[in-house]
């Protein structure tokens, strides 16, 4: 097997929010440490696309083949969510969508199916994006032990970290689950769950992975596991003969179970360390168990501007308590404000809204947004190339805007014209901020969101937020 | 081309009371503004050969219905206009073509807008597509205060001055939605709408209707107001893009549209030097920022950026070199969106006929309206002057 990785993306949305906070606001014991808290304009969808545009940097995505999408709370129960991804991570027309989802394992089972694909020759290019939002229940630690985080693995047949092993486990433990009609994660029994479900069937599929490929658990730089909890992972490692050091930080301390991305980031965040010639284990569960071997036989490309898990971790901002948690969780259920939308006018301006492509004027060359037919600046009509733009820009004017949807807001939007890199010229609700810190000739990039339910369907388009490094 | 010159008069006007009339529907307000413009002119509906109708909002109405159906003028041609917040001014654009064509000899022009029918939280905010939005009224308006403030230094205090001018001027005037002067600190230390803009540097949201009766000078001359009918010395009207937001090339200091319809109106009424010239000017504040952006596009200063000076130096005022808003503005008479156009033409006629409700300017040659729509996208200048 000449499969594997070759590049990849993390994603862990900017605010953060203390276990001790949460506790605190309802009485009840706190967790040790914080979580990722997604912002109301995120969703798993919106993550896993930041973690893929962060896989693809360096790389031209017209090479991807195949995008997967995986997530336990896919922001439709009925619509692909990979088609979305695809045109926002502006992937070629004929590019081969999935969704992956019911099971935190989605990733791997996602990866497999990449990984068998480029074996078959199906497909040369496989782009893998996971994000997850897992609902915990309010006044349980499950609250407190769920993280929101993206994360994406770009699978090439020819790839510096070559997959050279893989072992599944089956494990049919009823917990944790989510029927349709529950609103939060669901646990029966945790000793159950945790002892002979997840910790034997990792175990096991790391032990059957490492007798397959004949290799011992000192030979492995790191291992990148799954982790339901903050507690039975070391359980994992031992049975599985790894040692404490050998474990990769299981990242949920920061950001907490993050469900369908969970293993791909603490890969992810292994990968920003692994040097070429080094080994990685990487196992993950849910409804059973996949483990898997990964040999970096070549450097990975570190390209300029992929941020590391480290960045994302100290690029935060700690909600100032448990009040804006639940405002951005919308645990109120406040109505969605009324906006007006249309799948047709969506549909029709994907290029624009999707895919970030702005036009050339062939006559006078100024790059323009929304493309139009006759140019703004000189009244050439048709005579336009279309271009990708760029997703950086300083800010020419902005307000902070106080009145949404007829609400006066406390905390007012900033809204800014921005000048692309490059050229272009657009106007962005800035998010990711205090609003107070918007100034003019402040660098900012864009970034995907959930705008709103206008039409009852999700209207995602991009936002602009202060860059994170 | 030969313009509209002279070519038409104002023979009667009438403005309803501005403000939050929850008690009164567009019906009663139109019928009252129309009512009163007949009366002033010494006429009746039947007298009416054509109407033109302003307003912005379809929960206000739609079609020429909007005014025929009230006044129960049925048979009688009616047109609706819609042109953004110049709507108003723009209908009577229409009509004056009407009338100066000859096709019609007596057209009522009138405006409506019942806003507080949706609610007193600002303008109902509309948007036409699923992703690109604009902002809030005060957040379009505030993009170009802001670059002012970057660009040129105004101060939260140029505004502030602009804000107690048209309380002041708005308190003496009967008809207006808010009738009590403020203090500087009342505006300074008001809660912020959208940056750089707070609650005194926002247009009343008001309810209100205005009307016109116009017709060509030489029936006028046989009509009430024989001897002060107020002629059209210019009227133009200038549409800039509607979506300022992606112009690359767009500075956001002032509204290119004003500039346009201001030099396209001077050069008609043959104005040289509309500082000297110019006695009153009803401009379009819907922000206080906006005031001081009309006077530097309508060639008030000489430097645009000096426009915060010319209000602080007190040459804005009622008594001064060009009284701006003289009836207290958007700002403070109210701003029901269809009918501000036809209120600002209603304050510059009373005003050049020398029965100003509130504060008179004192012997007025020529008389200024401004009416903007948008973001800052279409603009409309009409000069008036009483008849020799």
């Amino acid at each position: 097997m000449k499969a594997g990785i070759l590049s990849y993306g993390a994603y862990i949305p900017f605010y953060r929010i203390s276990r001790a906070e949460m506790g605190k606001a309802w009485g009840i014991p706190s967790l040790p440490g914080e979580r990722a808290v997604a912002n109301r304009d995120e969703d798993s969808l919106t993550m896993a696309i930041e973690a893929g545009l962060e896989a693809l940097v360096g790389i031209d995505p017209a090479s991807v083949d195949a995008v997967f999408f995986c997530s336990t709370t896919p922001p439709y129960a009925e619509k692909q969510c990979a088609s979305i991804a695809a045109l926002a991570l502006d992937l070629r027309p004929e590019v081969y969508t999935a969704d992956f989802t019911g099971t935190t394992r989605a990733a791997t089972v996602a990866l497999r199916a990449a990984l068998d694909a480029v074996e078959s020759g199906s497909a040369r290019r496989v782009l893998v994006i996971a994000g997850d939002s897992r609902p915990g229940e309010p006044q349980t630690t499950w609250e407190q032990l769920l993280g929101d985080a993206g994360a994406a693995v770009l699978v090439d047949a020819e790839a510096p970290a070559r997959v050279s092993g893989w072992a599944s486990m089956v494990s049919e433990v009823v917990g944790p689950w989510r029927r349709p009609q529950d609103r939060y994660v669901r646990s029966f029994e945790p000793k159950l769950e945790t002892e002979y479900g997840y910790v034997r069937a990792t175990a096991q599929a790391c032990r059957a992975v490492l007798e397959k490929c004949g290799l011992e658990p000192s030979q492995f730089f790191r291992a990148a596991l799954y982790s339901p909890d903050l507690r039975s992972v070391a359980d994992v490692a031992r049975q599985a003969g790894l040692d404490r050091s050998q474990l990769q930080d299981p990242l949920l301390m920061t950001v907490g179970n993050a469900g369908a991305a969970h293993a791909l980031l603490v890969l992810a965040a292994a990968l920003d360390q692994a040097q070429e010639g080094q080994r990685l284990l990487l196992a993950n569960y849910g409804d059973g168990a996949d483990a898997l071997v990964l040999e970096l036989e070549g450097p990975l490309p570190r390209p300029q501007g992929r941020r590391s898990v480290a960045q994302y971790l100290a690029s935060k901002r700690d909600l100032p308590g448990y009040g804006a948690f639940a405002a951005m969780r919308n645990l109120a259920d406040r109505p969605e404000p009324r906006v007006h939308s249309s799948p047709v006018t969506y549909w029709r301006d994907v290029a624009v809204e999707l895919r970030w492509h702005g036009a050339r004027c062939l006559a006078c060359g100024v790059v323009q947004y929304p493309i139009p037919r006759v140019c703004r600046e000189c009244n050439a009509r048709d005579n336009f190339q279309e271009v990708k733009l760029s997703r950086r820009g300083t800010v020419f004017t902005y307000t902070l805007d106080h009145l949404y949807a007829n609400e006066y807001l406390d905390t007012p939007i900033p809204r800014a014209v921005i000048d692309l890199e490059g050229g272009g010229r657009v106007f962005l609700e800035v998010t990711d901020c205090d609003p107070q810190e918007v100034r003019w000739g402040m660098t900012l990039e864009t970034t995907f969101r959930r705008l709103h339910e206008g039409a009852e369907f999700h209207n995602y388009y991009w936002r602009a937020r202060p860059v994170r490094e | 081309m030969s313009g509209i010159r002279d070519r038409v008069a104002i023979i009667g006007v009438g403005c309803t009371k501005f403000g939050e009339i929850w008690e009164k529907d567009q019906e009663d307000l139109l019928v009252e503004a129309a009512y009163e413009a007949l009366d002033d002119a010494g006429m009746t509906p039947e007298d009416v050969d054509a109407v033109w109708v302003s307003n912005f909002f379809n929960f206000t109405g739609q079609s020429g219905g909007t005014a025929i159906e009230p006044l129960a003028l049925f048979g009688k041609p009616a047109t609706r206009v819609e042109n953004f917040c110049a709507s108003g001014m723009d209908a009577f654009r229409n009509a004056c073509f009407a009338v100066a064509s000859g096709v019609y000899d007596v057209v009522l022009v009138c405006g409506v807008e019942k806003i507080l029918d949706q609610g007193a939280r600002g303008l109902p905010q509309e948007s036409y597509h699923p992703v690109f939005q604009g902002a809030s009224a005060p957040g379009m308006f505030a993009l170009a205060a802001s670059r002012a403030f970057h660009e040129w230094g105004w101060t939260k205090e140029d505004l502030a001055r602009v804000a107690v001018k048209n309380h002041k001027n708005g308190a003496a005037h009967p008809k207006a939605h808010f009738r009590r002067p403020i203090t500087l600190e009342d505006a300074l230390s008001a809660p912020m709408i959208a940056w750089p803009l707070g609650r005194y540097d926002c247009c009343a949201v008001s309810d209100g209707a205005a009307a016109l009766v116009i017709t060509r000078p030489e029936i006028a001359k046989d009509t009430r107001h024989k001897d002060d009918y107020v002629l059209v010395k210019a009227n133009a009207l200038a549409v800039y893009s509607i979506q300022p937001f992606y112009v690359g090339s767009y500075d956001w200091l002032g509204f290119p549209a004003t500039r346009a319809a201001a030099r396209m109106a001077y050069e008609e009424a043959g104005i040289r030097d509309p500082r000297k010239e110019i006695s009153l000017a009803e401009v379009h504040d819907c922000f206080t920022s906006t005031e001081l952006f009309n006077i530097g596009d309508l060639g008030l200063v000489e430097d645009p950026k000096d426009a915060p000076k010319f209000v602080a130096d007190g040459l804005a005022d009622v008594e001064g070199e060009v009284a701006i808003n003289p009836s207290g503005g958007l700002k403070c008479f109210g701003h029901p969106i269809g009918a501000t156009g036809c209120r600002m033409l209603y304050e510059v006629t009373k005003q050049l006929q020398g029965r100003a409700d509130g504060y008179q300017v004192r012997d007025p040659r020529y008389g200024l309206a401004h009416n903007l729509g948008g973001p800052g996208a279409v603009a409309s200048v009409t000069i008036l002057a009483r008849r020799d």
